[in-house]
């Protein structure tokens, strides 16, 4: 059995359809990511899965229940942090830890021990009775997870968790939840733009855009297969030289300019000498050759033809505290 | 049914903890009433002579104010729904196992809770416009007072529901809750009135907590206890069941 599994799963606003005939089935046990410039339609896939929403049309089976018809059990299943806040800062992190507990119906017995349980996990014991307010950022998410997880979920909802959070914070962010995956046998399914959070992570991910999945794979693979090294060859004969390479499997791509010829390569450091190689056999005059190693950001921009984001406009950290300020 | 409960317990726990923390709110939010009592019951008493008010003029208007108090504090607590959906937590509650239901109840009883307080704490000021109650009829006011707070509690998460930003709602419950108070005779009787302000008077569910609480202290009301009550409970009822349906409608 699937953690999850969607059928056609749909949403519509008004014209925009935000969510497309979306397939998915994710293992048990499993990190998987899904990865989407913005307004790709991330959060409204988790927000479906969670039952916060709807769909227009189709249908999904999480821990096996529908999310339709049994949302109460999905709900009680599930633990989420979603992608803006939703702690009260007006409580203290062990008033809000409670909070929760209650309302997933926690045994009053064993209340307060899962409280310290989480609250050691996130190592935020020592601020547990201080109002959220004074938290910082990486706090607030830290205290977020540890609330996801009290009522001992199965899958584990993370809506970009490290967004906005400085680097230090977000590798912390990181270790967790790793130690999640491993200790507690979750599965999780996550959302992020961060092309290493993606990398680190999961076990699996889903490139998507316009709210459909692009491509789904393991990292490594994503790397490995969908976009190579670009090397770019200076000569005076690019359609010869583009012949000769022809046929040689390390190349994925190649495009001929006036001057040039741009490759697209795998493992490019190790294959330029032969590229070299093929060029002088052929008695070409190579006059420069540069290599490009790609980043994640070149797998994404391949496949959904755009930049991951722009970073500042909707900084985690800069949107709480907008919100506090009007307060 | 247990959980729900508990769930129910939960939300009212938290109205009260953040309640209590901010009690210097609710010490100033007592101030408005006592200034209608003795500012405003004290100078337009001196002036006013009518035949239908029997009882000194403060005397009458402290059931009235009783109601204001409740029908302004209950009506303003919806606005801790628009609160939480402004800081996200809203969405904790909503994607909890909890229905929707005793979300609503939760809320209203949390906002009823403050309103009921104040309540309460006016009632024990009731020497100041020389009214003297008898425990036993203090005991009679509490519940009607809670009906009242729990209807209009469940109405301003109603027009909290459907207005989404803070501006919007703040505008709606200004038209609102100043017309409700005049027209509920808190303040003066409608008996005399034209006919139309008199119709819209007796559409009005605080006319009725109203006159229920000065049928008891002081033995004016227009309309029997048992007719004030059925419309209370009515009227917080009927609130509640649309309230939740609007809740239930996943947007
Ligand atoms: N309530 C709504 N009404 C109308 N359109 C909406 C609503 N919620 C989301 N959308 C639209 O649906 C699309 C997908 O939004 P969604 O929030 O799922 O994107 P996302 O991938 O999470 O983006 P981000 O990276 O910015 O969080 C966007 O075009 C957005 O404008
Ligand atoms: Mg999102």
């Amino acid at each position: 059995m699937y953690a999850i599994e969607t059928t056609n799963l749909t949403k519509k606003y008004k014209t925009l359809v935000a969510v497309d005939n979306l397939n998915l089935q994710v293992e048990k046990g499993k990190i998987f990511g899904l990865l989407g410039p913005n307004g790709a339609g991330k959060s409204t896939i988790l927000s479906m899965l969670c039952t916060i929403i709807n769909p227009t049309s189709g249908s999904a089976i999480v821990n096996g229940y529908d999310i339709i018809k049994d949302s109460a059990k999905v709900r009680q299943s599930i633990g989420i942090v979603f992608q803006s806040i939703s702690v009260d800062d007006r409580l203290t992190a062990r008033e809000n830890l409670r909070f929760h507990s209650m309302l997933y119906d926690v045994p009053s017995g064993i209340m307060e021990g899962r409280i310290q349980e989480v609250l050691r996990l996130v190592e935020l014991e020592d601020r547990a009775d201080s109002l959220v307010r004074t938290f910082s950022g990486g706090m607030i998410r830290r205290l977020e997870m540890a609330r996801g997880l009290i009522h001992h979920p199965e899958i584990l909802f993370l809506d970009e968790p490290t967004i906005g959070l400085d680097p230090q914070t977000r590798e912390h962010i990181w270790d967790y939840i790793k130690t999640l995956a491993e200790k507690e046998k979750l599965t999780i399914i996550m959302t992020t733009h961060y092309m290493d959070e993606a990398d680190l992570l999961c076990d699996d991910i889903a490139i998507i855009d316009h709210g459909v999945i692009k491509v789904r794979d393991t990292p490594e693979k994503l790397k490995s297969f969908l976009v190579g090294d670009n090397i770019l060859v200076t000569t005076n004969l690019p359609d010869k030289l583009a012949t000769g390479l022809s046929g040689q499997d390390f190349i994925i791509e190649m495009k001929v300019s006036q001057n040039s010829l741009n490759l697209n390569v795998r493992q490019g450091s190790r294959n330029a000498p032969q590229i070299i190689n093929i060029a002088r056999d052929l008695h070409i005059a190579v006059d420069s050759i540069n290599i490009d190693e790609p980043t994640l950001h070149d797998v994404f921009l391949h496949h959904t033809g755009k930049n991951i984001r722009e970073e500042e406009n909707d900084n985690f950290i800069s949107m709480y505290k907008r919100a506090r300020r009007g307060r | 049914m247990r959980r729900e409960l508990r769930g129910i317990y939960s939300i009212w726990l938290r109205e009260i903890i953040k309640f209590y923390r901010e009690r210097i709110h609710f010490a100033s939010a007592m101030t408005t009433p006592l200034l209608w009592l003795i500012i405003f019951g004290g100078g337009m008493g001196i002036n006013l002579r009518t035949g239908v008010i029997s009882s000194g003029y403060s005397a009458y208007i402290f059931p009235g104010i009783v109601g204001m108090t409740l029908l302004f504090t209950s009506m303003r607590s919806g606005i801790s729904v628009i609160w939480d959906r402004e800081f996200g937590f809203l969405k904790e509650i909503l994607v909890s196992p909890i229905s929707r239901t005793s979300i609503v109840i939760g809320k209203a009883l949390g906002g009823a809770t403050s309103a009921l307080t104040q309540g309460i704490m006016l009632l024990l000021l009731s020497f100041i416009v020389h009214i003297y109650i008898s425990p036993l009829n203090f005991i009679k006011i509490i519940p009607i007072m809670l009906f009242i707070s729990l209807g209009f509690d469940v109405f301003g998460l109603f027009i909290a529901s459907i207005i989404d930003s803070f501006e919007g709602f703040q505008t709606i419950m200004s038209f609102i809750i100043m017309p409700t108070f005049f027209l509920s005779g808190a303040l003066f009787p409608l008996t005399n009135a034209p006919g139309w302000l008199q119709t819209l008077s007796l559409l009005n569910p605080l006319t009725y907590g109203v006159d229920a609480i000065r049928g008891i202290i002081l033995n004016e009301g227009r309309f029997s206890l048992s007719y004030d009550l059925l419309i209370v409970i009515g009227f917080a009822s009927f609130m509640l069941i649309i309230t939740s349906w609007l809740f239930n409608v996943k947007k």
